[in-house]
């Protein structure tokens, strides 16, 4: 495959843009980091379903489905996908099965690194 | 709320730009890093999607090591946003509450902790989708 | 019958009790900071040799008070009462030092002014002759403390200017009736006045703000008990506050500006939390936790004034009485603090 420089701009300029937004609500509300994630993740999946992250997607590729904003599109584009060939059940299993790859391996490897590192008391 | 405006002259402010600038830089290459990993898979035949599957999975998994070395939280103190809005900051919040209630045993401790912070990305990225489809559905009936 | 009180909050110790012993222990990065050379014990990992952070924070403690208790000449099951709390629910490392140590033990909670609570409630059993003899004691971890109220350590996030660093840090002083002999140590080290403080809340809604929610309560209790001893600020060669911080030290200075009977106080006040680390610590708004003002005083203070350095200390632990529900429900920080003055004679 060819690596496309103008894609790589892209990847770069829209994912630090999503991350300028996140930064801007840590430095400037109350927000904690998980309130942050929830709402990234809720705020993709909204534009997912208005069709407004596609286009994002389309042109920066792994710019716009790296940060969460993009997971929430996954989740978002799965139960459409779901509803289109599974009818109304296909709502409520199509954005697991879309992201499923992701969360399991997040939550599983996470375990068992969990269970062979410790935490570190912060010195410095 | 008059207090707490007056005690806040008293606290230094965020330097914002520099902080923007430092997120911009790390989530650019945290995304870049998912790019080239993703185009390495294709260029061994790997098709679009799938590739795109394997960059997600690696990234958590680098991110997550990175955390078990207690790595992870340095990087984030130089990079703020920039690695906490990736995917890879979701991977860090789902094993750092892990980690720390180890001694309270792996099914209670561990097991559960493993949620406290993921869980609501989950839950509600999941409710949304649920949302969204409904709604879709609901349109399509006319 | 209100002979021991003076005036609308202060009591008055008229028996005098003596601070005969005292012994600090911290960790790593504490033991880094400027306040290195004074504390008695400096460990060398913060988990110290124990599986928990809890576990070591608990020895901690314990090895504060039998240095302490060594440090006055005296046995551990000799001392009468056993009064230490922490920052954790249910104070369990309080609790679990106290069974080790196996004397009559008050569990207390004052948030991160537990020190001076600690030395409050010891001076009223002594000088009351409840007892003869109390050891005072408060600790803070800050791996305990930070996966309590806050996030897991090894979560990525970005600390706020405005917040500050809980000292993995215990403090215990013991407390004995004086009875004018000299005892292990030839000055005399007296527990003079005290002020229970009032919990003030000046409606802070920002969790990482300690400093700015309990800068309003320090300034009550000083304000107070100044004034129901009649006495100004310069009377005292030294004020200091538990763990405003810095940003809650600039506060503390803005709040006493300009009024007649805080004149001077600007040179004999500091903040524990202030100096406790180096601004290249990467603290932020300096230390807190119940450790950060009781190491201070049981490392530094207390060798002072056996130095001379002081004649007239008052010492005002502060605490935000914050916990994880409160903080979830929107509640406010509210803040207290409690003064006692130590004289030499």
């Amino acid at each position: 495959m060819q690596i496309d420089i103008m894609e790589i701009v892209w990847v770069f300029v829209i994912g630090g843009i999503i991350c300028i937004i996140g930064q801007i609500l840590m430095d400037t509300t109350q927000l904690t980091a998980p309130r942050i994630l929830v709402l990234f993740v809720v705020i993709g999946g909204v534009l997912g379903g208005l069709g407004l992250y596609e286009p994002i997607v389309h042109l920066a590729k792994n710019g716009a489905t790296v940060p969460l904003p993009g997971f929430g599109y996954s989740l978002v584009r799965g139960a459409l996908k779901g509803l289109e060939s599974d009818g109304f059940l296909g709502i409520l299993t199509g954005g697991i099965k879309e992201t499923a790859a992701g969360i399991s391996v997040a939550l599983v490897f996470g375990y068992i690194i969990a269970l062979c590192f410790n935490p570190k008391s912060k010195a410095k | 709320m008059k207090y707490q405006k007056y005690a806040n002259k008293f606290v230094d402010k965020p330097k914002y730009f520099l902080n923007c600038l430092k997120a911009f830089i790390a989530g650019g290459i945290v995304c870049e890093i998912g790019y080239f990993i993703q185009a390495a898979f294709m260029y061994f035949g790997v098709d679009r999607d799938t590739s795109g599957i394997c960059s997600t999975i690696l990234l958590i998994c680098i991110a997550q090591l990175l955390t078990g070395f207690g790595c992870y939280d340095t990087i984030a103190k130089i990079g703020g946003a920039g690695v906490i809005v990736p995917i890879t900051g979701f991977a860090n919040s789902v094993v750092s509450p892990a980690m720390e209630f180890k001694k309270e045993g792996p099914v209670l401790g561990v097991g559960s902790k493993i949620f406290s912070l993921a869980g609501p990305v989950i839950l509600l990225g999941i409710a949304t989708s649920w949302a969204v489809g409904i709604i879709y559905w609901i349109l399509m009936l006319f | 019958m209100n002979d021991k009180r003076i005036g609308k909050r202060t009591i008055k110790f008229p028996t005098l009790p003596e601070i005969i012993g005292a012994a600090s222990v911290v960790g790593v990065k504490e033991g880094e900071g400027p306040q290195a050379q004074w504390f008695d014990k400096i460990l060398q990992d913060d988990y110290y040799g124990e599986k928990t952070w809890e576990k070591a924070e608990s020895k901690m403690l314990k090895n504060s008070i039998s240095m302490a208790v060594e440090n006055a000449g005296m046995q551990v099951q000799n001392i009468d009462v056993l009064l230490s709390g922490d920052l954790l629910n249910q104070l369990m490392s309080s609790s679990y030092m106290a069974r080790d140590v196996g004397i009559p033990y008050l569990g207390l909670y004052g948030a991160c002014s537990t020190m001076t609570e600690s030395m409050l409630v010891g001076s009223i059993m002594v000088d009351g002759g409840y007892c003869v003899s109390a050891a005072a004691a408060a600790s803070s971890h800050f791996a305990t403390a930070e996966r309590q109220f806050r996030m897991p350590l090894e979560h990525g996030n970005q600390r706020p200017p405005q917040a500050q660093w809980t000292a993995t840090a215990a403090g215990s002083v013991v407390i004995k009736k004086n009875y004018g002999d000299t005892g292990a140590h030839d000055r005399h080290i007296c527990i003079t006045h005290g002020t229970i403080g009032r919990v003030i809340d000046p409606g802070i809604t920002d969790t990482n703000f300690m400093g700015g929610a309990m800068a309003p309560a320090a300034y009550d209790t000083i304000r107070v008990h100044l004034a129901d001893l009649d006495r100004k600020a310069r009377d005292y060669d030294l004020i200091l506050t538990g763990d405003l911080g810095i940003a809650g030290r600039h506060i503390m200075q803005d709040l006493t500006k300009n009024k007649p009977e805080f004149e001077g106080f600007k040179d004999i006040y500091e903040d524990c939390g202030a100096i406790m680390y180096d601004s290249n610590q990467d603290t932020h708004s300096g230390g807190s936790g119940c450790g950060c003002s009781a190491s201070i005083i049981c490392g530094r203070i207390i060798k002072e004034l056996r130095q001379k350095k002081y004649k007239r200390v008052m010492l005002v632990s502060t605490g935000a009485l914050v916990s994880t529900i409160s903080k979830q429900q929107g509640e406010t920080v509210p803040g207290i603090a409690h003064a006692v003055t130590l004289e030499v004679f």
